[in-house]
């Protein structure tokens, strides 16, 4: 028997690392984030003020507040509503670091690329002056941005805090309660039950490739491959989907949705609803004036 | 086996294909009362697609499928009252658990089948806190069923299908991908469920059990029975379990020395050495 060539083994030459390709990582990084994002259940399950409201007080309330910030002509009501939810999270026990982290700085890098233009492209007083380019920002492009981000950052938040503060169950159960179609609330709740199984599937589907591969692919192969998984997780998604929906018929599902709803109000989901009330009427009836000065004018300060 | 027992179901020159691929080919079978069937054949076989044709998930392209003497016929669904006396009666479970569960919890999990009935609030909420305790999973009650394990999944499945007291289960390789404890646990409650007195068709290829699980057994080939008897005689007829690809000869030494092969599933090891 001929020996095995040792050229190889005593090669020192290193072989190229593969190291993992951004699709790769983006996709085991999206998992991550979406399994903390959609299950973590951390805060939902900790005993702060949001957590023992009603999720129907919930869902009214913060969607009350999230209307006002959208509606409010003056950012001093902006700001205010902020201040608001920021409290909320205190009391809440949700970290800020957690709302910063999962909120603010995704909203801000978004809404900042959005709003970035509208400072130099909005006729008005001029602000500053680029150098180089020479483009002049303007005070009313500048307050226009800062609208922008303001509402955006303090309706993001809201929003997380009823997602944060209550089970996703309940969210579910508390939009049917509220007469929001049948439809729109089961195809939420499928698309969160299963969107994490075919992220799975994907990261599977990637590893699998990844343990056969040595050395890097080419770019062309490299799309070929990622495009051919592309097709057959679509393809798996589509089989996946007609096999729930047979489970479903198996126990009887003929395309309406009943729920069993057990929410009972008590007397500080009353309160809390009350307090929600008052802050979205007080915030709505300083949110009519265009600043802070007619504000003032009105309340007879100036 | 009682003889004087009535048919549940009937199959008959019932033909089945996806698109072009031929699943059950011509294929007539009866499955008496309190009969409790295992279907065994290798993957592609055509036993999940049996299954679904039981179930009336799926319907025939060709022949009659009767189920407690009513055809089974898309027509036939149409009627509410008709589906509703059929879904409570034949209830089955899927090999994967994850398609099965598609509720926020365990609870509303359990109880989406009588809440498709229609069955009172009250009545379904009793039921379902029974069937938590039945199948020993109370303490899963508030959990999202994708962060259960796999045999949790299992049998949260079952009791999400056994919280209608169907007279049928069927059930699609039961045991599949699960540790040894979740098996036989999933094993002792077949061979008890129901006191051996309601149907039972089970699905597998695992043939270590068989013996626990059934009194019959049907041996599918290409959407066809090519072997039908008691769990001793299909077991014994090793010819027939290799050509269907349930066994696989595999060749050994023994530590006398002696190396021989024998079909990998045999009950008995009898040697001199």
């Amino acid at each position: 028997m001929n020996p095995v060539p040792n050229e190889n083994l005593n090669s020192t030459r290193r072989p190229k690392k593969r190291r993992r390709n951004f699709v790769e990582r983006t996709l085991a990084t999206f998992i991550r984030k979406t399994e903390r994002a959609l299950f973590a259940e951390e805060f939902a399950r900790s005993n702060g003020f949001l957590q023992r409201l009603d999720p129907r007080v919930k869902i009214i309330g913060l969607l009350t507040l999230i209307l006002d910030v959208t509606l409010a002509r003056n950012l001093f009501t902006i700001f205010f509503l902020f201040a608001v939810a920021i409290l909320l999270a205190v009391l809440s026990r949700v970290p800020v670091r957690v709302l910063a982290a999962r909120a603010w700085i995704g909203a801000l890098t978004f809404t900042g690329l959005i709003a970035l233009p509208q400072i130099f492209i909005t006729a008005g007083d001029p602000l500053f002056q680029l150098p180089l380019v020479g483009w002049t920002a303007t005070v009313q492009g500048a307050m226009g941005a800062v609208y922008l981000i303001s509402r955006v950052e303090t309706t993001v938040t809201f929003s997380l805090l009823l997602v944060l503060c209550t089970l996703w169950a309940d969210v579910l159960k508390g939009l049917r309660v509220l007469h929001v179609p049948v439809v729109f609330v089961v195809i939420l709740g499928m698309t969160y039950r299963y969107i994490f199984v075919m992220l799975e599937t994907a990261q599977n589907m990637f590893e699998a490739r990844q343990s056969r591969l040595v050395g890097a692919l080419s770019g062309s192969e490299g799309r070929r491959v990622a495009a051919a998984s592309v097709g057959v997780l679509l393809s798996k998604s589509f089989q996946l989907n007609n096999e729930v929906y047979l489970a479903m018929q198996s126990r009887g599902f003929r395309g309406e949705v009943h729920t069993l709803d057990d929410f009972v109000m008590q007397r500080r989901d009353w309160a809390a609803t009350g307090g929600f009330l008052l802050i979205a009427a007080t915030a709505a009836w300083f949110g009519r004036f265009d600043s802070l000065g007619s504000l003032l004018g009105v309340v007879g300060i100036r | 086996m009682k003889n004087s027992a009535a048919n549940v179901f009937e199959l008959e020159d019932v033909t089945y294909r996806y698109e072009d691929q031929v699943a059950l080919d011509g294929l007539s079978v009866a499955i008496k009362e309190h009969q409790r069937v295992a279907v065994l054949g290798a993957n592609g076989s055509g036993k999940s697609t049996f299954l679904r044709l039981l179930d009336a998930l799926y319907f025939p392209e060709k022949g009659t499928v009767t189920a407690f003497g009513d055809n089974l016929t898309e027509k036939a669904f149409e009627d509410e009252e008709f589906a509703f006396r059929f879904r409570r009666r034949v209830g089955l479970i899927f090999q994967n658990p994850d398609v099965q569960l598609f509720n926020p919890t365990v609870f509303d999990e359990i109880a989406f089948g009588p809440l498709q009935m229609r069955l009172s609030k009250d009545k379904i909420r009793k039921q379902v806190d029974e069937t938590l305790d039945m199948m020993e999973i109370s303490h899963l009650k508030h959990r999202p069923p994708h962060r259960l394990s796999g045999g949790e999944k299992k049998r949260v499945a079952i009791a999400s299908v056994l919280i209608l007291e169907p007279e049928v289960l069927l059930l699609d390789e039961p045991t599949a991908a699960l540790d040894p404890k979740s098996r036989g646990r999933i094993i002792d409650f077949l061979a008890d469920w129901g006191g051996k007195a309601k149907t039972v068709i089970t699905a597998t290829h695992d043939l270590d059990i068989v013996e626990a699980i059934a009194d019959h057994c049907l041996v599918f080939q290409n959407g066809r029975i090519v072997g039908e008897g008691s769990p001793a005689e299909i077991l014994a007829d090793t010819e027939l379990l290799e050509k269907t690809n349930l066994i696989h000869s595999h060749r050994h030494r023994h530590d006398s020395g002696e190396v021989h092969s024998h079909p990998y599933f045999h009950p008995s090891h009898d040697h001199k050495g």
